[in-house]
């Protein structure tokens, strides 16, 4: 890491999304050191390197809260400068060191905020060593790919984080129902002839887990909630004042499990892709504020992985590069606004992590990413700045591009124009 | 009567597009996808090596000096026997790979030996498999025709069209018959491909099972879910039974094969419900006692099991003849 100071930084002459403003407010923001020191209409300093934004939006780094690699072209790529990695590695991150050398993995030009194994060898039966995991720098909890079948032991889990002030992030498939299936109960999954679980699986999992925040208090994140009825628990847990947030993909806000169609196991996803009803749902709590938070679930899967007939390929998409542009559909569709947005993708897991990141405020980290949103490109799977190009968007033509990306105040990505 | 199934109303050849407009298919890989005169097309094409493999000399030489491949990574005794009898009929070099016996097991991937046996410049590949789209993913990758024979709980299409042929032939047509299909249908690839198949050929489709082994949508699929077995068999024609797949199960899907035979196996009792003439149809090899009685699967006058096992013979070898049209050079398939 250079221990040069930097010499002061004006973007300017750019659009800003700020907090509170619904539309992007022209002008530019000055960094000192690390942090951002002024917003709006700024003075640059004599020595201040100065970069020119053209006219594009100026906007917080983007936040990605459960990726399972780190990445790093990938995320430069898509403007990402922070990412909470799942405690899915191998060997899993349920062990102080193996959190702490995690932490460290990214540095300077990217930040990796591990979550910590909430059981040992996230096996879902033993506690794992959460405290001395938070020392080490975890600032959150997860249950990893799987649910943790045993309420009693998920009971104790919600006790301890919420003593502990961390919160749990966690997966909502009921294993009983689920088992190996693949694909959600349907007429895709029928006529594929996959093994299949129904949706609910995920509202029975949702349901029991709402019931033990109530007997606990403990901040619970539920990372992907994907159906009509699990969003709906969610919201009715947030209207009754539980401290609950969810999140989702892009996969599932704008894909279907008519993806799976001709055994494309890019579509593979856990939990799988559901059908169109639960899709609109997904849109619809977007848009109403259910959900709080999108993001890549970046997992880059090479053809060893997914070369392989539907049921035996492992679950997983390269997502760090297309966040962003997808995400920006929902803008151009009136969905949300450019606000929310960066909520959703910055400030929002920001907050969960207890990060001041994710937003364009005085004193926090200047993790910037200039954005050209109308820029249009074409996802090609065989073209990936990830290590692996296993998108379900494959050849999708999308708009938005990041143009350049600050990590404190530094410059670690630029594209040309 | 023993084997008193004729020749049905075969059409016209002029009723039928022109050269490969018949069947302008690469590959079989499911039924799905296929259209009503497609399917009739090679039913037809299939009546004359019927009549063939009743002579004493059973030999074609169309197929002469090409590969045939059976690959089958599942176990398999009479579908690979018939594809290996059918090949050897047509006059091809006929080969059987056993994954058992093969490099899969040291674990080379399915792409590695696909284009393996790609390279062994193999004119045709039979392929069995374990896991759902696994034939499909193979034929995306090999030059030559590939046949579907069975792809997890996907689909079996040779099954359903020697299905077909064997009703036609026993019934004089199939549209408008009603045809029940009973049993586990969750892990059948047998009753995915025969709903398709014989709903788009004019047939009324029944399935019943218990609830775990009915998969859900099976309407998109032309069948008809019915909430018991004797609504299904109500005034059959063709009463469809199928094993019990204990080796695809995971977990409990019944309590126990006695219950389900006292639910859904096919007794005497429960025929009585179809039509009188209703024929009864097995895919094999037959859980005896458990979904059918013994007695039923070996009378003659009611069973077509063994005329199914025929027609497979011959369905596979006009699969085989048909698909192999544009390499042989066939005018009009060229």
């Amino acid at each position: 890491m250079s221990k040069t100071p930097l010499a002061p930084l004006s973007i300017v002459n750019g659009r800003l999304v700020l907090p509170g403003e619904t539309e992007p407010v022209a002008g530019g923001i000055r960094v000192l050191g690390d942090r951002i020191a002024e917003i709006g209409s700024i003075t640059p300093g004599a020595d201040d390197r100065i970069h020119d934004a053209k006219g594009a939006l100026i906007a917080p780094g983007l936040v990605d809260l459960g990726v399972f690699a780190i990445d790093l072209p990938a995320f430069h790529f898509g403007g990402i400068s922070r990412a909470a990695l799942m405690p899915d590695q191998n060997p899993p991150l349920d062990h102080p060191a193996r959190v702490r050398f995690a932490a460290y993995s990214g540095k300077p030009d990217f930040w990796v905020h591990p979550l910590a194994a909430a059981t040992r060898d996230l096996s879902g039966s033993e506690m794992a060593e959460i405290a001395l995991m938070q020392e080490a720098g975890a600032r959150a909890v997860a249950t990893g790919r799987r649910w943790i079948t045993d309420t009693g032991v998920m009971h104790r889990l919600m006790q301890y984080c919420a003593m502990l002030d961390l919160p749990l992030i966690v997966h909502s498939q009921d294993h009983g129902l689920s088992g190996s299936a693949v694909a959600t109960a349907g007429e895709m999954a029928t006529r594929l002839g996959l093994p299949q679980a129904p949706a609910e699986a995920e509202c029975i999992a949702i349901a029991r887990d709402l019931a033990l925040v109530r007997m606990t208090s403990a901040r619970v994140h539920f990372r992907q909630v994907t159906t009509r009825a699990g969003l709906a628990l969610i919201r009715a847990a947030k209207a009754e004042g539980l401290p609950v947030t969810a999140g989702i993909t892009p996969a599932h806000l704008f894909l279907s499990d008519v993806a799976l169609g001709g055994f494309r196991t890019f579509a593979r996803l856990s939990p799988p892709l559901r059908s169109e009803d639960d899709r609109e749902a997904a849109l619809e709590a977007v848009r109403d504020g259910t959900l709080d938070v999108i993001s890549s679930g970046h997992d880059p899967r090479g053809p060893e992985d997914k070369r392989l007939p539907f049921a035996d390929a492992a679950p997983g998409m390269a997502g760090a590069e297309t966040l962003l542009p997808l995400s920006l559909g929902l803008v151009r569709d009136g969905l949300i606004s450019m606000q929310r947005l960066f909520d959703l993708i910055a400030a929002n897991p920001a907050k969960l992590l207890g990060v001041q990141a994710g937003a364009l405020r005085n004193g926090y980290e200047a993790d910037i990413v200039l954005v050209d949103p109308d820029r249009p490109w074409q996802v090609d799977s065989a073209r990936m700045a990830a290590s692996a190009g296993n998108t379900p968007f494959d050849k999708l033509p999308v708009q938005g591009r990041c143009l350049a990306l600050f990590k404190g105040g530094r410059l670690v990505d630029q594209r040309s124009a | 009567m023993t084997s008193p199934n004729t020749p049905s109303a075969r059409r016209p050849a002029s009723d039928y597009p022109p050269g490969s407009m018949a069947f302008p298919h690469r590959h079989l890989l499911g039924i799905a996808g296929l259209q009503p005169w497609e399917i009739e097309f090679l039913l037809d094409e299939a009546e004359q090596w019927v009549d063939l493999n009743r002579q004493a000399s059973k030999h074609d030489d169309r197929l002469a000096g090409l590969t045939l491949i059976n690959a089958f990574f599942e176990n398999s005794t009479r579908t690979l026997l018939s594809f290996e009898i059918a090949g050897k009929r047509l006059g091809a070099d006929v080969v059987n790979m056993h994954a058992a016996q093969s490099s899969v097991k040291k674990g080379e991937t399915l792409i590695d030996t696909a284009v393996t046996l790609n390279s062994m410049r193999a004119d045709a590949i039979v392929i069995r498999h374990g896991s759902s789209g696994a034939v499909q993913l193979i034929a995306d990758k090999v030059g030559c025709p590939v046949l579907n024979a069975g792809d997890g709980t996907h689909e079996h299409p040779t099954q359903a069209l020697l299905d077909a042929l064997t009703i036609r032939r026993r019934k004089g047509q199939i549209a408008g018959l009603r045809v029940a299909i009973c049993g586990d249908i969750l892990h059948s690839r047998v009753a995915r491909s025969n709903m398709i198949c014989l709903s788009t050929l004019g047939a009324e489709v029944r399935v019943a099972g218990p609830p775990a082994l009915m998969p859900p949508a099976v309407e998109s699929m032309g069948g008809t879910p019915c909430r018991s077995f004797a609504e299904a068999l109500d005034g059959a024609d063709v009463v469809m039974m199928l094993r019990l797949q204990n080796e695809r199960m995971q977990g409990q899907f019944i309590p126990s094969p006695r219950e389900f035979r006292h639910l859904y196996g096919l007794t005497d009792a429960k025929l009585a419900l179809a039509k009188p003439d209703a024929l009864v149809m097995h895919p094999g090899p037959m859980n005896r006692g458990i979904e059918i009685d013994s007695h039923i699967a070996d009378n003659a006058e009611r069973s077509a099991i063994t005329d199914q096992v025929e027609m497979g013979v011959a369905m596979r070898m006009a699969c085989l003849d048909v698909l192999t049209r544009r390499r042989r050079g066939v005018e009009g398939w060229a």
